[in-house]
């Protein structure tokens, strides 16, 4: 086992791997290379983007393009070195060769075929302004209330399958950090809200009304967290199938600013 | 170096004071009865961080006001544990930078700063530097390119400098030097860069190396056995946080960080001594006496520099003369400090990768804890139950008081690809972290290793731990909480949000005879006191 470990290693190192020249780097990868990267991304990457990059909390992977990198340059900056004010980290305990190799598989999962939504985004949108009340939590472009997220990029940071769990069961999709808490005050009051931060000693929320509330923990008779659990109601009966996936048709359209 | 204008106020500060501020070895062997200062890393050699002084109490914690606030110069991490002598506070500032500090306004006295070239390599770990040494009129610093450097104590003038490491090959120095009678003990960084470790000695008024103990021993020496192959060569084991000094047995105790590649030990098969274990090293030839390994092929990046705490108590029948130990592995330890011999070792954090230890310290490995490159779950994270951020120890309440950190992560396994002066650790980790972690402050019985107590914190800490004779322990959270618990108890007294996260370890002092706290947060260093 060490003796072609070693080998290997050796043999890396004398060849100093030349073929992953700097210019293009993921033509010289080896199908090796790739599977390498497969079970790497399975273990790193899988999480938020999806076995096969079907995308989840992150956005998804088997398209050929990709939002935020033009070329595999920028592809292998963005697995080294994270997104800055996303969710994204940066893998700087790889060795270059293995983040070429994550780079690699990423780019193999783009020549998978295309799946078409089956909504309509006209009729999607139509949906979300009006008889949905969407806009009454949620920002598209400047527009609408704020006690939930802006969603003016969504399309562009979330799968189709994650904007329909995130409709049809909102506690299930929740974000990273995002957690409601429900306190009771001495006097026995109860505020239930969304945590904007917490320390040590303190918690800050906003409740549904969107009204701040600041405690200090210490003056709390009860403070209970429940994670897994979503502000948002449920739509999976509030709405038609056809008209979840509408919604989700106009959701994946929205993209930010270009 | 940047001479300030303010040699005026230099001289009215105490100048009688500086003048005769002469640190020789016998006030540092004495510090415990120069309560109104700190004099070394610890605030003495048996490292215990704690405070003799009573001003502050359970009582009157809670009138705690700011006194001043240090901003520092440049950015990074503000990791620092100042030294305070005869009215002058020693701060040290990322990358490279010392400021001496008027103790009662913060205002600076003198700076230092070592230009550092954009190409410093700090693999592994941020760039940052916790602290200062002091012996006699000179101060001591350990730079981010690997020299340890003597300044004059009393104008920030360099009298010598010396190289201590090869900084392109990873080596680089973060940690205080510690200063003994006459030399000057340093250890270096690099355990995720494939270095071989050692700890140097240096003369303290020439700069010259007494000795250099590696740490990971040569061909034909003992222990290098427990390495197959030339992987000894690449094999890490640094020294990169102080240790603690008996000056009766003149023993050095000097903790050795995590073997190379961390996260992956097949290129490496062995024990791999001296990885992640603890040296009992003579003072005067660097010879190492004995030696406890926690960690054998260690695979989780738990390396075992977490301060060595030398203390006095009856275990197994006898009084002895010990070194307790809460290791980033999660189990707390204590060893007869004469002999190394194992005497006790229990968990203190959740983990999930030893069934046990056997009767002599060994830990018996569950399987499957391995990394993969798929990714295997193991308690604690690689950042350990805890880390380089100081435990305290009360000889009063005989309690040991340790920040944990609760968490959790997937390992992985990478490829070992040793290219020099880049970072070889072939792997790494998806940590817990968010809502799934969390930290505490936990007081253990410090000669068995019971939890007495614990303040639950919200999120695993990087900040040390200052316990006081007035029966009150400080500490700090991520989220720039600075605060004060009963001793006792543990409840909570006191607290001050500083807007930015600790991650550094707290001191007492007396300015004008009244009693202080200084604690590093954010870009800043505050000092708190009575009203």
């Amino acid at each position: 086992m060490r003796g072609s470990l070693s080998f290997c290693l050796l043999t890396l190192m004398l060849a100093g791997w030349p073929a992953l020249s700097p210019q293009d780097p993921l033509s010289a990868l080896t199908a090796e290379d790739v599977a390498r990267g497969g079970r790497l991304y399975v273990g790193h990457c899988a999480l938020c983007h999806g076995i096969e990059g079907t995308g989840g909390r992150g956005p998804r992977l088997n398209q050929p393009e990709l939002r935020r990198v033009a070329g595999n340059t920028e592809l292998f900056g963005v697995i080294r070195n994270g997104l800055e004010g996303t969710e994204m980290p940066g893998f700087w305990q790889m060795t270059d060769r293995e983040v070429w190799q994550v780079a690699g598989y990423v780019r193999s999962l783009g020549r998978s075929a295309v799946v078409e939504l089956p909504g309509d985004a006209a009729r999607g949108r139509a949906l979300y302004e009006n008889a949905g009340g969407c806009a009454a939590c949620h920002i598209v472009r400047g527009r609408g209330g704020s006690s939930g997220p802006d969603l003016s990029a969504v399309g562009a940071r979330r799968s189709p399958a994650y904007l329909r769990e995130a409709l049809t069961d909102p506690g299930a999709a929740v974000p990273v950090g995002y957690l409601v808490a429900r306190v009771t005050i001495r006097d026995g009051r109860e505020v239930r809200g969304v945590r904007l931060n917490e320390d040590t000693f303190t918690i800050q929320l906003r409740d549904a009304a969107g009204r701040l509330h600041s405690f200090r923990k210490l003056e709390l008779r009860d403070l209970r967290r429940e994670p897994g659990v979503s502000t948002m109601p449920g739509y999976a009966t509030k709405l038609t199938a056809p008209e979840i996936e509408d919604l989700v048709a106009y959701m994946a359209t929205l993209r930010g600013q270009k | 170096m940047n001479l300030l204008r303010a040699g005026c106020a230099l001289c009215l500060l105490a100048a009688p004071a500086l003048v005769a501020g002469q640190v020789p070895y016998r006030r540092i062997l004495g510090a415990e009865g120069e309560p109104g200062h700190w004099l070394t890393y610890s605030g003495g050699y048996r490292a215990h961080r704690f405070s003799p002084l009573k001003q502050i109490t359970p009582e009157n914690a809670a009138r705690l006001k700011p006194a001043w606030v240090y901003q520092m110069r440049g950015g990074g991490r503000f990791q620092t544990s100042p030294l305070v002598v005869d009215g002058v506070m020693y701060v040290t500032e990322p990358p490279t930078r010392v400021a001496a500090l008027d103790v009662r306004t913060g205002r600076p006295l003198w700076s230092w700063d070592r230009p550092m070239p954009r190409s410093v390599k700090t693999l592994g770990f941020g760039p940052t530097n916790r602290g200062v040494a002091i012996l006699d009129e000179t101060v001591y610093v350990g730079t981010l390119d690997c020299y340890l450097v003597a300044l004059d104590a009393r104008s920030g003038a360099v009298r010598w400098e010396a190289r201590v490491g090869d900084n392109t090959l990873g080596y680089a120095i973060t940690g205080a030097p510690l200063a003994i009678d006459g030399k000057i003990i340093v250890g270096i960084s690099g355990g995720e860069a494939g270095i071989r470790g050692f700890l140097d000695a240096y003369d303290a008024h020439t700069g010259k190396l007494v000795w250099r103990l590696w740490t990971i021993p040569g061909p034909g020496e003992p222990g290098h056995e427990t390495w197959g192959g030339e992987s000894w060569k690449t094999g890490g084991g640094p020294t990169w946080v102080t240790g603690s000094y008996d000056a009766e047995l003149n023993l050095l105790y000097w903790g050795t960080g995590n073997p190379g590649p961390d996260w992956n030990g097949d290129v490496r098969p062995g024990d791999n001594l001296y990885t992640c274990a603890l040296l009992a090293i003579d003072a005067a030839t660097g010879k190492l006496k004995w030696h406890f390994q926690f960690t054998p092929h260690d695979t989780h990046d738990w390396d075992a520099t977490e301060i060595p705490v030398l203390l006095e108590a009856v275990v197994r029948g006898r009084a002895r003369r010990l070194v307790a130990m809460a290791n980033r592995n999660a189990f707390y330890y204590l060893l007869d400090r004469e002999t190394g011999e194992f005497l006790h070792g229990s968990p203190y954090a959740k983990q999930n990768w030893a069934e046990r230890l056997d009767a002599r310290g060994r830990p018996v490995v569950r399987p499957n804890t391995e990394p993969t490159v798929e990714g295997t779950l193991v308690y604690p994270s690689l950042q350990g139950a805890t880390n380089w951020f100081s435990p305290s120890y009360s000889p009063l309440t005989k309690l040991f008081y340790v920040a944990v950190r609760e968490m959790g992560a997937y390992y992985h396994k990478g490829e070992a690809d040793y290219k020099p002066g880049t970072f070889f650790a072939a792997g790494g980790e998806r940590a817990l972290d968010g809502d799934q972690a969390y930290g505490a402050v936990r007081a253990l019985e410090a000669e068995t290793g019971r939890l007495k107590w614990e303040f639950r914190l919200q999120s695993p800490p990087w900040a040390g731990v200052l316990a006081t004779a007035g029966g009150v322990v400080f500490s700090g959270s991520n989220e720039g909480n600075f605060f004060a618990l009963d001793a006792l108890t543990g409840r909570p007294l006191w607290e001050f949000q500083t807007g930015g996260a600790v991650a550094a370890n707290p001191v007492s002092f007396l300015i004008d005879g009244r009693q202080h706290v200084a604690i590093a947060a954010g870009q800043a260093l505050f000092v708190f006191g009575l009203p």
